[in-house]
């Protein structure tokens, strides 16, 4: 028979809220089915009933990377077995960057149905998200393998170095969800600010254009954290091993974004449910 | 040991919208509704929920009632774990299973059956034991050939049976349901009404909100009045329901 349970305060032993937040982490980690589920079913929410499917996002890539690379590599008067290849890792990997920040924002607040209702790890939002934007990748990067072929680039060993580049784009990938989910679930104006600051920094970092253009590699290359991030990735597929400074820089940014992180996602995880 | 405990819970929303102001204005003039809370600094808020404290055990079945507004909902998403209350405590012991809303996780381009998977693992179970249970919730919610249909073609109705059924199928230890019932048909609702009385004799923790007292009568064995926020009334279902109509 149930009762009402009054005087006995203090009963209960609630844990800190850094372990929960912790916990929260790992639990959502460990639901690894339901967000392979949510995410693919986003996925197939955007292209339902068409008849390519998700692979129209290789195709869409695939059209942006002939016409720019035939263009831009006029325009810029590079050889083209240089440029296309360039460009198409750029936009690939800038496609998961921008995918996620862009995105991210809105993890938690497009989540509210499942927020309010149950009681899950949130961290199962943001894993949701990067591992769509994941899908999105390994789609794309069909597109680099058919420029690739086409230009007879040929990583080597070095290609390989491209696996840890991608798996701290990763790390990155899930406090920059965290964090912009958390913030925008509080404050609405931050999802339309990063979409603002995204396209900004796609024209600032070496994306269609090449580092080389800028002689001496001056100093506005080496602070901009997109660079590195890119760079990280995009390098060792071109054959060439990334530069010290790069393995540094996003180093640094996955230490640094991962402390600020933490520390709101510990003070303010229990907040979330009331703010989306 | 299955056990659900609330100590002093009390939930308070922030309310940000810049309207905020004539909301409180016409909170204030209703009858019914949560109270609303001034704090100096941190500007307006709802009190949802104040100074709830609730021992559950195995075997408990409560019935909910109170008027629109007295924070059933909100209790029920405290008990679920989806709210972690402004002040006050909470432990839950017992695979919880909350039927909040018809459409959570459902997804209309898919088929019933995937849909069935998807609830199942919004359960935290894993696909293997959802696929073991798939018979018999497809044989429970006797939709037939219109399982491997997309569930966009399905009626309300039907959408609560698939819910229903995935729901109850995997042996939840605590159920909690809010007031929805009223959606199936005659037939369902009374096999729905036996499918919970088999779980409570399975001595599994039933919370249910809602404004239909006969059901509560035939399913709970213990009431809850809220308003305002607030426990006002606790005991037998019986009694509970009678207070209840004659402060109504």
């Amino acid at each position: 028979m149930g009762r009402i349970a009054a005087g006995r305060r203090g009963r209960i032993e609630a844990p800190s809220q850094a372990v929960l937040a912790l916990l929260d982490l790992a639990q959502g980690a460990r639901a690894h089915h339901l967000w392979h589920l949510l995410a693919w079913q986003d996925i197939r929410r955007l292209y339902r009933r068409s008849v390519l499917g998700p692979f129209w996002l290789t195709v869409s890539m695939g059209a942006l990377v002939g016409a720019l690379g035939t263009l831009y590599g006029m325009l810029f008067e590079v050889e083209s077995a240089d440029y296309v290849p360039f460009l198409a890792l750029g936009f690939i990997v800038w496609t998961l960057i921008s995918g996620v920040i862009t995105n991210g924002c809105n993890a938690f607040i497009n989540a509210e149905g499942i927020i309010k209702q149950v009681g899950l790890p949130l961290s199962i939002h943001v894993y949701r998200l990067l591992w769509r934007h994941l899908i999105i990748l390994f789609h794309n990067a069909a597109v680099f393998v058919v420029v690739a072929a086409a230009f007879a680039v040929w990583p080597g060993w070095t290609g390989l170095l491209a696996l840890p580049g991608l798996l701290l784009l990763c790390l990155n990938g899930i406090w920059a969800g965290l964090l912009l989910g958390i913030v925008s679930a509080r404050f609405r104006d931050v999802p339309p600010i990063m979409t603002g600051i995204v396209r900004i920094c796609f024209f600032v970092t070496p994306i269609i254009w090449m580092p080389e253009f800028m002689p001496g590699r001056p100093l506005v290359l080496h602070v901009n954290p997109f660079f590195h991030l890119v760079e990280v990735v995009r390098a060792p597929l071109l054959g060439e091993v990334p530069e010290l400074v790069s393995w540094i820089a996003v180093l640094i940014v996955t230490a640094a974004g991962w402390l600020v992180t933490l520390a709101l996602f510990c003070r303010y995880r229990r907040r979330i449910a009331y703010w989306v | 040991m299955v056990s659900l405990q609330l100590e002093s819970v009390t939930v308070d929303f922030p309310v940000y919208s810049p309207g905020a102001r004539s909301l409180k204005k016409r909170l204030l003039h209703r009858g019914t509704g949560g109270r609303i809370a001034h704090g100096a600094a941190k500007g307006l808020r709802v009190r949802a929920l104040e100074d709830v404290s609730l021992a559950l055990e195995h075997g408990d079945r409560v019935g909910l009632v109170g008027p629109n507004g007295a924070g059933k909902t909100t209790l029920l998403r405290v008990l679920a774990g989806a709210y972690e209350p402004t002040r006050g405590r909470v432990e839950r012991r017992g695979r919880t299973a909350s039927l909040l809303n018809v459409s959570l996780g459902i997804d209309g381009e898919a088929t019933g059956y995937e849909n069935i998977m998807n609830r199942g693992l919004f359960l935290g179970l894993r696909p293997d034991q959802v696929r073991a249970r798939m018979d018999e919730i497809a044989a429970f919610t006797e939709l037939g050939d219109y399982l491997a249909m997309p569930v966009h073609t399905y009626s309300a109705g039907m959408r609560l049976r698939l819910a229903f059924a995935a729901c109850t199928c995997f042996d939840p230890e605590i159920l909690l349901m809010d007031e929805w019932l009223g959606l199936g048909d005659r037939a369902f609702v009374e096999k729905a009404k036996r499918r919970l009385e088999q779980f409570v004799d399975r001595a599994g923790i039933l919370v249910l909100a809602s404004q239909n007292t006969s059901l509560l009568q035939r399913v709970c064995s213990t009431g809850v009045i809220l308003d305002k926020g607030r426990v006002k009334c606790f005991g037998s279902i019986d009694d509970v329901l009678r207070i209840y109509r004659e402060n109504t």
